[in-house]
C-alpha cells in the first residue's frame, strides 16, 4: 500500500516489533514445552534435570514386576532399558495386551519420590507383520468368550 | 494382465505430461494455436491414461489379483468389499497412484473449462499442472511403482493395516483430502502461469485462483473435519485432535488458503496485496507438499506412514526445486506485483482483513515450527523430542479466538471507510449478543476464560453473519416485493462468494464452539465393572450387560453389551468392542458412540476379562461434539454456494473492478453487483465469478 515516507517508517518499525515479540515468544514457547523421549538410563543420568518435566520414557516392561489393581485401576510395573529401570505408575487400564518383556512408552513426568507418573501407556508394536503364532491368536485366546457369549 | 496395463499406461502418462509442457511451452513461444490445442490433447490422454491405470488397479484389488505387487502388500480375500477399494489410497504406492489421478483430472477439467481463452496463462498453467504430474509420474514408474510381478504368486495377503479397516470414514476422509491436497496445485499452477507468462495486471490469474482455491479448501476443510470424526471412533481416546504432526500437516495448507480467500478480494477490489497473495499461493501448495513429504516418507511413524523408502528424498528435492523456481520467478516480477491501491482508514473492512491475514500467518508460522522442530531437532542434535500440546493450545488459542471475533467484524464493516454511524448500528446487535452470552456463560458458572470469550465470541460473530441474511433479505422483500425465501434464494445467487463466505463462517463457527464445548464440558470416568455392575457419569448410568466374543471373516471381535439409563428409564444400548486383526498384536479399540444434539456419550472398551467376568469401560461424556461434524458440512455447503458454477448471462453487470468505482456493500443488496466485480468478459466458465 502507498503511504507518506515517515508513515511507513513507523509502520515497519511497529510491525518489525510485533514480529520479533511473537517469534521471541513462541520459540520460547516451544522450548519450554519439548517433550523429550529418553530410556530409563537416560532419564536416571539427567540426576534432578530429569524430575518434574514432561517426558516419554520407552523400554520394556520388567517381567513379574506389574501389580495391577483392577478395582481401583492402579497400576505399577517397572520399565527396563537393560541396564536400569524406573518404577512407572499409572492410573487407568493398561492396554488388552500389556504384559511383562512387552516395549512400551509412557508419557509423564518422574517425580521427586522417585516414581515416573505416567498420564498415557502406550504398547509399542512393531511394523513388521509376523503371523501370529499358535497361543497368539485371538480366536484361540478368547475362545471362552464365544462360548459364553454365543452370538 | 494388470499389472502390463498398468506399468504402460503410467509410463505413456509420464510421457504425455512431459509432451504436454513440450508443446505448450513451444505453441506459446512460437504462438501457434495448434501446438498449444496439441498441449491440452496431452493433458487429456494423460488424465484418460491415469484413469486406465487406477480401473487396472481397481480391478487387480477386486479380484484379488496378487501377481500385482501393491496386491500382495494390502490386499487379503478376507477384507470387506468396501475396505478393498479404500486400500486403493490405503498405503504408499496407491495412495501416490491415487494423487497422481486426481491431479491429472484437476489438470482436464481446468483446461477444459478454459480452452478457448487466448494469451499464454492457460497454456502455462497447463505446463505447471503437468510439471507436477511429471514429478508424481516419476513416483509411479520408479521408486512408488505400485504395479510389478510378484513371484511366486502369493495365495492370499495380509489385508490392509487393521487401523485403516475399521472404520467407513476410511473410504470419505482420504479422497476428500487428495482433493483438497491435489487442488492447490490449481492456483498455484495459474499463479506460475501468471509469471511466466507476463499476464499479472489483468487479474484473470487471480480470478482463476481465488475460484479454484474455493474448492480445493472446500474439500480440505471436510478432510480435516473427516479426519477428526475418523481419529474420535477409531482411535479409543475420546479426542479428535491432538496437534499430532500429521494432522498439523493437512492443517498448515488450509491455514494459508484461508488466509488467501480473504485477502485476494483486497487484490480484486483494491489492487493491495498481491505480492502477498503470490506468496499464500505458493506456500499453500509447498505446505501440500511439505505435508504430503511428513506423512508419506516415513519420517513420523504414524498410521499414515507406509514405509522407510527413498522416496523422502525425491519430495525434499521437489520442494526445494518448486520453491526455487517461484522465488525467481517473484522476484523477476515483482515490479509488476505491487499495489496499485492503498488503505484509506483504519476502520474498514480492509483493515479487518489485514488483520486476519496477519493472525493467519503467525498460526502458520506457529504450527509450521512446533511440527518441524522434532526433525530439525533430531538432524542437528540427535535427540529425539516432540512439542507438547500445552505449545500449540497455548499460542494458537488467542490467534483463534480472536480471529473468530474478526470473523462478526468482517462482515459489518463498509469498504474503504466506516463512519461512527455505521459502526454503531452494525455492530450494536452482535456486541448485544457478546455481553448476554458473556453474561449467560458466568451466570451458569463456566469460569474457564477461554471457554466464557470463546462463546461470547462465537455469539458476535453468529449475529453478525445471520445478520446479513437477515437484512438482505428483509431489503429484497421490500423492494422486490418477494417472498422471503425466494428473496434469500436470490440475495445468495447474486452474490455466492460473498453468502457462501458467510455460510462458511458460520459452519466454522457451529465447529469452535463444539470444539470449546466438549473440551471443557467433559466428564469422563473409568471403572472395571462385573456383568450386572453399573457406573455413573453425569447423571447417566452405565451397567454392563455382558462380555461376548465372535468369529468375522476377517477378525475376532471381542464386545461388551452396555446400557445407558437416565433417570431409572433405559434410554439405549451401547456396545464398544476391540477387534482383533490376525496381522497385529494390538486390537484396534472400537468405541460406541450414542450422539445427541446435546452431547455425546461415548464408551470405550479398555480391558476384558478372559471368561468375561468383568470388563474395563472408560466412558466420556462431551457436549456438543456433533456440532464440530455438523459444521464441517455448513462449511462444505458454504464452500459449495461459492464455487458453483454459474453462466453468465449477456448483458450481466458490467465489470466494476476499478477501484474508485466499487460499490460499499451496504446491507441494501443490489442483486449480482455488489462484490462481484471481478468477472472476466468472457462467456464460458472460466470467468464466472
Amino acid at each position: 500500500m502507498r503511504v507518506s515516507g515517515s508513515r511507513r517508517a513507523v509502520l515497519v518499525v511497529a510491525l518489525a516489533v510485533i514480529v520479533s515479540g511473537f517469534a521471541y515468544l513462541t520459540y520460547g514457547g516451544v522450548g519450554d514445552n519439548l517433550v523429550y523421549f529418553l530410556t530409563p538410563a537416560e532419564l536416571l543420568a539427567k540426576g534432578s534435570d530429569g524430575f518434574d518435566r514432561p517426558v516419554r520414557l520407552g523400554g520394556m516392561v520388567v517381567p513379574n514386576s506389574v501389580q495391577w489393581h483392577a478395582d481401583q485401576l492402579d497400576l505399577r510395573f517397572r520399565l527396563t532399558d537393560g541396564t536400569q529401570s524406573v518404577l512407572v505408575h499409572s492410573h487407568g487400564a493398561p492396554p488388552q495386551m500389556f504384559r511383562g518383556n512387552i516395549g512400551v512408552v509412557v508419557e509423564g513426568k518422574y517425580d521427586r519420590s522417585g516414581v515416573f507418573e505416567s498420564h498415557n501407556l502406550m504398547v509399542k508394536h512393531s511394523n513388521e507383520y509376523h503371523p501370529p503364532k499358535p497361543g497368539e491368536k485371538a480366536s484361540d485366546m478368547y475362545k471362552t468368550l464365544v462360548r459364553e457369549g454365543g452370538s | 494382465m494388470n499389472n502390463a496395463l498398468g506399468t504402460s499406461a503410467l509410463r505413456v502418462a509420464l510421457g504425455m505430461a512431459l509432451a504436454a509442457i513440450g508443446l505448450a511451452v513451444w505453441g506459446v513461444r512460437r504462438r501457434d494455436e495448434d501446438f498449444v490445442r496439441a498441449a491440452y490433447a496431452a493433458v487429456y490422454a494423460n488424465a484418460v491414461l491415469i484413469s486406465l491405470a487406477v480401473a487396472a488397479m481397481l480391478t487387480a484389488l477386486l479380484t484379488h489379483d496378487f501377481s500385482v505387487k501393491y496386491v500382495a502388500q494390502v490386499g487379503s480375500r478376507a477384507t470387506p468389499t468396501l475396505y478393498t477399494i479404500a486400500s486403493l489410497w490405503g498405503a504408499l504406492e496407491g495412495s501416490i497412484l491415487f494423487w497422481g489421478w486426481v491431479l491429472s483430472l484437476y489438470a482436464a477439467a481446468v483446461i477444459y473449462a478454459n480452452r478457448k481463452r487466448a494469451g499464454a496463462l492457460v497454456p502455462y498453467a497447463a505446463a505447471t499442472l503437468m510439471g507436477i504430474a511429471v514429478f508424481f509420474g516419476i513416483l509411479l514408474v520408479g521408486p512408488a511403482s505400485p504395479f510389478g510381478l510378484v513371484s511366486p504368486i502369493p495365495a492370499d495377503g495380509p489385508g490392509p493395516n487393521p487401523l485403516l479397516q475399521n472404520h467407513p470414514l476410511m473410504a470419505v476422509h482420504p479422497p476428500l483430502l487428495y482433493l483438497g491436497y491435489v487442488g492447490m496445485s490449481v492456483p498455484f499452477a495459474f499463479a506460475i502461469g501468471a509469471m511466466l507468462s507476463g499476464e499479472l495486471e489483468d487479474d484473470a490469474w487471480i480470478t482463476f485462483s481465488r475460484r479454484w482455491t474455493i474448492v480445493a479448501w472446500g474439500f480440505l476443510s471436510a478432510a480435516i473435519i473427516a479426519g477428526m470424526w475418523w481419529s474420535y471412533e477409531v482411535l479409543g481416546w475420546g479426542g479428535y485432535w491432538a496437534w499430532d504432526p500429521v494432522e498439523n500437516a493437512s492443517f498448515m495448507p488450509w491455514l494459508t488458503a484461508t488466509a488467501f480467500l480473504h485477502s485476494v478480494m483486497l487484490q480484486q477490489r483494491r489492487g493491495m496485496l498481491k505480492l502477498w497473495n503470490m506468496c499464500l499461493v505458493v506456500s499453500t501448495f509447498v505446505l501440500t507438499i511439505l505435508g504430503t513429504f511428513l506423512t508419506r516418507s516415513g519420517i513420523l511413524s504414524s498410521v499414515h506412514a507406509f514405509t522407510q523408502g527413498p522416496i523422502g528424498y525425491y519430495f525434499l528435492g521437489f520442494i526445494a526445486l518448486v520453491l526455487l523456481i517461484s522465488l525467481v520467478l517473484i522476484a523477476g516480477q515483482s515490479g509488476r506485483l505491487r499495489a496499485s491501491g492503498s488503505l484509506d482508514a483504519a476502520v474498514s473492512r480492509e483493515s479487518v482483513f489485514l488483520l486476519n491475514n496477519l493472525l493467519f500467518a503467525a498460526f502458520t508460522f506457529t504450527v509450521v515450527l512446533g511440527t518441524l522442530f522434532p526433525l530439525v531437532a533430531e538432524a542437528l542434535r540427535g535427540v529425539k523430542v516432540s512439542v507438547g500440546a500445552p505449545f500449540f493450545n497455548r499460542m494458537t488459542l488467542p490467534m483463534g479466538m480472536a480471529l473468530i471475533f474478526l470473523a462478526g467484524v468482517g462482515p459489518a464493516l463498509p469498504w474503504k471507510r466506516a463512519t461512527r454511524a455505521e459502526l454503531r448500528s452494525q455492530l450494536m446487535p452482535p456486541a448485544i449478543a457478546l455481553v448476554v452470552v458473556l453474561a449467560l456463560s458466568l451466570a451458569l458458572g463456566v469460569r474457564e476464560p477461554y471457554a466464557v470469550l470463546t462463546f461470547a465470541f462465537a455469539a458476535f460473530a453468529l449475529v453478525a453473519n445471520g445478520r446479513e441474511f437477515w437484512s438482505g433479505t428483509r431489503a429484497r422483500m421490500r423492494s422486490h416485493g418477494e417472498a422471503a425465501p425466494i428473496a434469500l434464494a436470490r440475495l445468495i445467487g447474486g452474490n455466492r462468494h460473498r453468502y457462501g463466505g458467510y455460510v462458511a463462517h458460520i459452519g466454522i463457527i457451529t465447529v469452535v464452539m463444539g470444539i470449546a464445548a466438549s473440551t471443557t464440558f467433559k466428564s469422563e470416568n473409568e471403572a472395571t465393572l462385573k456383568p450386572g455392575g453399573s457406573l455413573v457419569v453425569r447423571g447417566i448410568t452405565v451397567r454392563l450387560d455382558r462380555v461376548w466374543g465372535q468369529e468375522q471373516q476377517q477378525r475376532f471381535v471381542v464386545g461388551a453389551d452396555v446400557t445407558l439409563l437416565e433417570h431409572g428409564r433405559a434410554i439405549g444400548t451401547l456396545t464398544p468392542r476391540q477387534n482383533f486383526y490376525p496381522t497385529s498384536e494390538q486390537p484396534v479399540p472400537t468405541p460406541s458412540v450414542r450422539s445427541r444434539a446435546d452431547a455425546d456419550i461415548y464408551i470405550n472398551l479398555m480391558a476384558f476379562d478372559e471368561r468375561g467376568a468383568s470388563a474395563t469401560l472408560r466412558i466420556l461424556i462431551e457436549p456438543l461434539v456433533s456440532w464440530i461434524w455438523l459444521g464441517g458440512l455448513i462449511v462444505m455447503f458454504g464452500a459449495g454456494i461459492a464455487s458453483w458454477p454459474t453462466r453468465r448471462r449477456a448483458g450481466a453487470p458490467a465489470d466494476v473492478r476499478a477501484p474508485a468505482r466499487a460499490p460499499r456493500p451496504s446491507p441494501a443488496p443490489h442483486g449480482a453487483s455488489a462484490t462481484a466485480t471481478h468477472a472476466a468478459p468472457s462467456t464460458d466458465l472460466s470467468g464466472a465469478d
